[in-house]
């Protein structure tokens, strides 16, 4: 009581002499939501490792994106349940074709320098990114937007200007697409496709992202970038939106170690970690207010070589519908994940918008139903305790996909007496091994580019250059162009599922989901975010 | 002595190039390249890229261009994995942090290792001499990744008392825990050495000389058993400063140094070409410098050894 009756006696001082001050003594409540928060706002969450970069024209993985999206703001962006909403642009219109988007920008956003941010900005990186000099890893990205001469400006046929993309005026800008793609203004919300500030690329060339020289659009800047342990940004004066923004501060650090990263959790040097594999049910006993597991864009499947390169009995669909059945995906997420992932039985991730689950008869039986099935086909395919299948199986080094690797090798050799040779490979051998369709059954993973089911099923696709099962289906390839331009693809990809869980070029074993320690005092979690797509300036801290 | 100096310089040479060529063979024989991923990337893109870093010139003149922009420019090219960063820079700011935990560690490992040596050998059999040997036993059955988590529980969760990881620019807080961790099994085999070395000299006819001459042990020991029993310990010395200041991995890892250990275990599973390159050249450098260093000092400690 005493305490209190002291802070609201400084309060009243404060506001005596210093007016203004008290909203930075830290008594300021939420506008929203009225909740008390905290004096420090400072957001500090942990890193796997160095993103290779943080240039948004050359950005590659998932953190460097977490980094990006506050550094920077694209035309549009999400909220917290992963809806479109306006960030530097404030809307947009279509043609009647839908393939030419005009894309209206606010004009009051600006650079952290003070320049104005222009559609000029949004061409240049689009530009940019596209170019060969560039040689941007994401270059492909562009490519998947089917902008006007993507693929020419990339092969190095065309100029990088000739790019389907114009300023009409600093706050307009055009971009023509080859074909109508209903989630192309979803697809703006990715690092690749944001504006990047000309003057300060050319002045510094490849230095341009360090503190002190990175110019930037979005929320924070760039104060502090110590390779390997920390990256720091502050707020952004100049942003648009500056006056929302509740989180001064935000510190991302490398910490290599998920089980270091947990102890300074605990510690309270971190606000959010990972949740090391197989301690979820423990920490969510332990901690239920500051652990969470939501849906992540990604599907773990095994994949099998269906060239002759293979094992000639997995050319067999009854042997390969044998092995997806015998698969008991509960064990797996329950028991041996036990992080809130799901049981797959379609390739397509189960959260992606737009997206139902279709029927299929392998997720209507269940287990028991599944090992009759799978030992029923097995023996008509000419294999059993006589003649046993032996196989060998590839995952890349990783104590979690070991255990899967065992549990399901267990699995096939008690329903169907096949014998399972594992074999793990380190990373860079494991992804030629494969490619090169050495190998007969192979681990794989494969994350949402945008939330929408083609960012699965395109690998289906027989021409796909990550169809590493080698899979060509006509009808699959016919259904999949067809879903494309259709007002509603989802009936195509109902039917494309359907009969890849005939075919089984793949078998589909779990769900991600992200299982996190996130500090209870920090609020404005994107929760619903499918991609988990957060920004710090919809996050703040509450008071203890 | 000069001209060994020279010599031995002049040996380095053709050494690191010899370094240099066979690490570079055996970086493209291992399968896999630098922008390799689980999304391989679209021909034309990878073209594109290989192109920007050279990858796509024969071998031969890949290692040619290599040693030439080294020995002319000192530049060790960018970073194929860390697309912002050059190898020079990330040398420059890895490096002085492994220096800085390195150099502090070897001071604490020598200094605390000798004198637990000296001690346990001059009291052998003693009580002394036991509790040294049980510590230098006990650290050396500890290595750090088991010191490591040990230190983080006890002093950041614990007790609360130092930060759990981080540079921050090499606050003393944050230096403690990497320095133990460390230090200790260093400081056990200085200690092993110092304490075996010392015993053979202590039993010398030139130290019972000494002592029926009625010199008091204190000057017996440092003026003449320390030169003599200190050439095991200084030979081990030598490579193990250059282990250390060259970082360790575990230590990085554990405790988010930002150091050098982990760029140079890290560039050889991306397949960094370049950082894999810069790094061992400077490992390959310092090793033969320290290793010259420590023949000079032996010289100069003990005048029967002549080159």
């Amino acid at each position: 009581m005493t305490i209190k009756t002291n802070l609201m006696a400084t309060t009243a001082a404060m506001l005596i002499t210093a007016g203004g001050a008290v909203y930075a003594d830290g008594h300021a409540t939420h506008p929203e939501t009225g909740e008390t928060l905290a004096s420090e706002q400072v957001f500090t969450y942990r890193d796997l490792d160095e993103s290779p970069s943080i240039d948004p024209g050359k950005a590659e993985d998932t953190a460097g994106g977490d980094i990006i999206r506050d550094l920077f703001e694209g035309l549009m962006g999400q909220d917290a349940e992963g809806n479109l909403i306006p960030a530097v642009a404030t809307g947009y219109t279509v043609s009647d074709d839908n393939l030419v988007y005009t894309f209206t920008l606010r004009d009051n956003a600006k650079w952290s320098n003070g320049e104005p941010v222009t559609a000029g900005d949004f061409e240049y990186g689009w530009k940019r990114a596209a170019d060969p000099a560039t040689a941007s890893p994401y270059s492909w990205y562009i490519e998947l937007t089917t902008v006007a001469n993507a693929s020419e400006v990339i092969a190095g046929d065309m100029d990088p200007s000739e790019l389907g993309i114009k300023a009409i005026d600093d706050t307009t800008l055009e971009i023509t697409l080859t074909q109508p793609l209903p989630y192309f203004p979803d697809m703006t919300t990715h690092y690749t496709l944001f504006p990047v500030p000309q003057a300060t690329i050319e002045e510094f060339g490849d230095e341009w992202t360090k503190p002190g020289n990175m110019v930037s659009n979005g929320a924070y800047v760039l104060t502090e970038h110590v390779p390997q342990e920390r990256l720091v940004r502050e707020r952004n004066e100049m942003y648009w939106d500056n006056e929302n923004t509740i989180i001064d501060k935000t510190v991302s650090l490398i910490i290599p170690d998920e089980n270091v990263a947990l102890t300074r959790f605990l510690a309270g040097e971190l606000d959010r970690t990972e949740v090391p594999a197989g301690q979820f049910p423990r920490l969510a006993q332990e901690y239920p207010d500051d652990i969470m597991s939501v849906p992540q864009a990604c599907s773990y499947y095994y994949t099998i070589n269906l060239t002759d390169t293979t094992n000639p009995a997995l050319l067999d669909p009854k042997v390969r519908q044998a092995l997806s059945l015998a698969v008991n995906r509960d064990v797996i997420v329950d028991n041996v994940l036990a992080g809130g992932q799901k049981a797959a039985y379609t390739f397509t991730h189960w959260a992606t918008a737009g997206f139902e689950t279709p029927e299929t008869p392998i997720a209507a039986m269940d287990q028991a139903a599944r090992d009759a099935a799978a030992k029923e086909l097995i023996a008509e395919a000419g294999y059993g305790s006589d003649n046993p299948l032996s196989l060998k199986l590839i995952y890349n080094t990783s104590d979690s996909h070991k255990s899967v690797a065992i549990a399901i090798s267990q699995m096939w050799k008690q329903t169907l007496g096949v014998e399972t040779e594992l074999a793990n490979q380190e990373w860079q051998t494991f992804l030629e091994t494969r490619g090169n369709q050495d190998y007969e059954i192979a681990r794989a993973g494969w994350c949402a580019d945008y939330n929408e089911a083609s960012t699965f099923l395109d690998l289906m696709d027989s021409g796909s250059g990550y169809n590493d099962a080698k899979y060509n289906n006509p009808e699959v390839d016919a259904l999949l162009a067809e879903a494309k331009t259709a007002a509603d693809p989802q009936a195509a990809y109902t039917q494309v599922e359907q009969i890849i869980s005939e075919d089984v070029p793949i078998i589909p074993i779990y769900h991600y989901a992200a299982a996190k320690m996130l500090s209870d005092a920090v609020e404005g979690w994107p929760y619903n975010n499918f991609q988990q797509k957060w920004y710090s300036k919809d996050l703040y801290i509450v008071a203890e | 002595m000069l001209s060994f100096v020279v010599r031995r310089l002049a040996v380095a040479i053709p050494t690191l190039l010899i370094l240099v060529i066979l690490s570079f063979v055996l970086m493209y024989a291992a399968p896999g390249g630098p922008f390799n991923s689980e999304r391989p990337l679209p021909p034309e893109v990878l073209a594109n890229i290989e192109a920007k870093y050279g990858l796509d010139q024969p071998f031969w003149q890949q290692i040619v261009n290599y040693v030439w922009r080294v020995v002319t420019a000192f530049d060790f090219g960018p970073s194929f994995q860390y697309k912002d960063r050059s190898v020079n820079d990330i040398i420059a700011q890895g490096f002085p942090v492994t220096l800085t935990y390195g150099f502090w560690s070897f001071a604490v490992a020598v200094v605390v290792g000798v004198s637990l040596g000296i001690a346990a050998a001059v009291r052998q059999n003693s009580w002394l001499d036991y509790l040294a040997v049980g510590i230098t036993v006990g650290a050396q059955v500890l290595p750090n990744f088991v010191m490591a988590p040990i230190l983080l529980l006890l002093f950041t969760l614990w007790l609360g008392w130092l930060p759990g990881g981080g540079w921050n620019g090499g606050q003393w807080e944050y230096l403690v825990m990497p320095v133990i961790a460390l230090s200790t099994s260093y400081m056990a085999s200085i200690a092993r050495i110092t304490r075996s070395s010392m015993l053979e000299v202590l039993n010398t006819n030139f130290i019972r000389t000494a002592r029926a001459k009625g010199l008091p042990m204190r000057r017996i020991i440092w003026r003449h058993a320390m030169k003599p029993a200190i050439l095991p310990v200084l030979s081990y010395l030598g490579p193990t400063f250059v282990a250390m200041i060259t970082g360790s991995v575990v230590i990085d890892i554990f405790f988010s140094t930002g150091g050098i250990g982990q760029f140079f275990v890290n560039s050889a599973f991306n397949r960094d070409y370049s950082v894999i390159m810069g790094i061992t050249i400077l490992v390959g450098a310092l090793t033969i410098l320290f290793n010259l260093l420590v023949d000079v000092l032996y010289a100069w400690i003990d005048p029967k050894i002549r080159y």
